[in-house]
């Protein structure tokens, strides 16, 4: 069988010598932005540097983490993930809103937390429970995925609340709370926040091939197997971009409103 | 800035805020539909501070009307149903309610099922209005609504304004700069100046010591 054949092969080895070989790819980045003048060059180079860096960093990590094999190790990891996201996606906001680190971290811990333990416990029966293998790679996508949903959520929420003040204002003048008032402005941040994971969803195998069933695949793994775990990616995903979302959304909601339905000067 | 503000609005009659645009005029009605609260002092309605009530009962009863009409996503029919929903009009009770502010609004029943963003400035501007009336207030505030009007359009919205407050008998609270416009209709008068109450009263006694006719320059 061709297949089984192919499967079967070893692993080619990347070496050091191999990377510096990539290297190549990334001055072809560097030529373009020079090129077109985009002012992007620098921070191609210092991007792909960080890259090498963080990256080496966290596989020498996860080597010693495996090797350790503490649960509560792989929950500081879990947490440090998750801080780094909260502050990362309140960076990126325009508008620094006391508290949004606060609901940002909360939407994420519960957006991710819960889908990692949804997916842990009932789909991949992961074994330890903390076994770091599968848990610390599931929750860096789902929470990497839940940051960007958070960010673009919370941007949009900020946006539309700006430009639709005076209808907001229209509607708690006529006596609508203010949960009814933003009820529009809520909507569209959602919808802007999860449009990217319904696009994935929907070209997933035909436009792109996703990073983790191709890394799967490379080492070694059935194809099958490795498309299996991406649906299972691609709906954890879904969830944590969701729950993510509406959480951040419904908490920062309300820093537009006083406790008197009024808007907040400052959002005016 | 408003202050030292001390004013009394009388009952069922149409009180015209007047003054210059800036002086105070629009800070005052988004006081008493409390989208503001006032740094210091009280606002009494029926002899209780309108921070004592819950606040979506209270703009129910104080219905504020903007300068520049806002139209809710949807038909006019859409944006009466939404006052509806938030004054708790019962289904049964809708259609009846919405005939009667449109003819108080003085549109044509055809209108109800055309989108909002299609009407003329006039046009949103009574529906605005009906939109207000749908929650059944007992005060409504309307801030410049002949603003962004024609001469035309504007003194024919006034005669609405007029006949709702005798037909409704509500207690109307006009801002504007055009004391001409406001000698017709007002009952009372309290003007506005650089966030000071500079004299209250009669509107015909109070109107007829401002400029005259002045619109843009009181």
């Amino acid at each position: 069988m061709q297949t089984l054949d192919v499967l079967e092969q070893p692993i080619l080895d990347l070496t050091w010598i191999d990377l510096t070989v990539a290297v190549g790819l990334v001055l072809i980045s560097i030529g373009v932005s020079c090129w077109h003048r985009t002012g992007l060059a620098r921070s191609f180079a210092v991007g792909a540097l960080r890259t090498v860096l963080q990256l080496t960093l966290v596989g020498y990590l996860l080597v010693y983490i495996f090797a350790i094999d503490r649960w509560y190790l792989v929950v500081a990891i879990l947490l440090l993930m998750l801080a780094v996201a909260s502050k990362a996606a309140v960076d990126r906001q325009d508008a620094k809103t006391p508290g949004l680190f606060g609901i940002t971290g909360v939407a994420l811990l519960l957006g991710s937390g819960l889908t990692l333990i949804y997916v842990s416990i009932m789909v991949v029966h992961v074994d330890p429970w903390y076994n770091p293998r599968y848990l610390i790679p599931l929750f860096g996508m789902i929470l990497g995925n839940a940051m960007n949903a958070a960010t673009l959520a919370a941007d949009r929420l900020a946006g539309e609340m700006e430009t639709r003040h005076t209808e907001v204002e229209a509607y708690l003048a006529l006596g609508a709370s203010s949960v009814r008032a933003a009820r529009e402005p809520v909507r569209r941040a959602l919808r802007a926040s999860m449009i990217p994971t319904v696009n994935a969803l929907m070209v997933v195998g035909i436009v792109s091939l996703p990073g983790m069933m191709t890394g799967q695949i490379i080492a070694g793994a059935d194809p099958l197997l490795a498309i299996r775990y991406q649906i299972v990616v691609m709906f954890m995903l879904g969830s944590a971009v969701a729950l993510a979302s509406v959480i951040v959304v419904l908490g920062y909601r309300r820093t537009f409103f006083t406790a008197a339905e009024q808007l907040r000067a400052k959002d005016v | 800035m408003l202050q030292n503000v001390d004013i009394t609005i009388p009952r069922h009659v149409i009180t015209v805020l007047c003054g210059p645009s800036g002086g105070g005029k629009t800070s005052l009605l988004r006081l008493l539909n409390r989208l503001d609260d006032p740094v210091q002092g009280d606002i009494l309605l029926d002899g209780r501070p309108i921070v004592e009530y819950v606040v979506t009962e209270l703009r129910h009863r104080v219905a504020l009307v903007f300068q520049t009409p806002v139209m809710f996503p949807g038909t006019v029919l859409d944006n009466l149903a939404v006052a509806a929903e938030l004054a708790g009009v019962q289904d049964d009770q809708f259609d009846r309610l919405a005939s009667q502010v449109m003819l108080l609004a003085e549109l044509e029943p055809s209108l109800l099922e055309r989108p909002g963003d299609e009407l003329s400035v006039g046009q949103k501007q009574r529906v605005n209005l009906a939109r207000a009336l749908m929650t059944s207030p007992e005060v409504l505030l309307l801030d410049e609504p002949t603003s962004a009007l024609d001469p035309k359009t504007a003194r024919a919205l006034m005669k609405t304004i007029g006949s709702l407050s005798e037909v409704r008998r509500l207690t109307i609270i006009v801002a504007t700069h055009r004391v001409s416009e406001a000698r017709q209709y007002a009952h009372h008068a309290v003007v506005v100046q650089e966030g000071r109450v500079i004299d209250s009263g009669d509107a015909a006694r109070v109107l007829s010591r401002l400029p005259d006719p002045d619109d843009a320059s009181l």
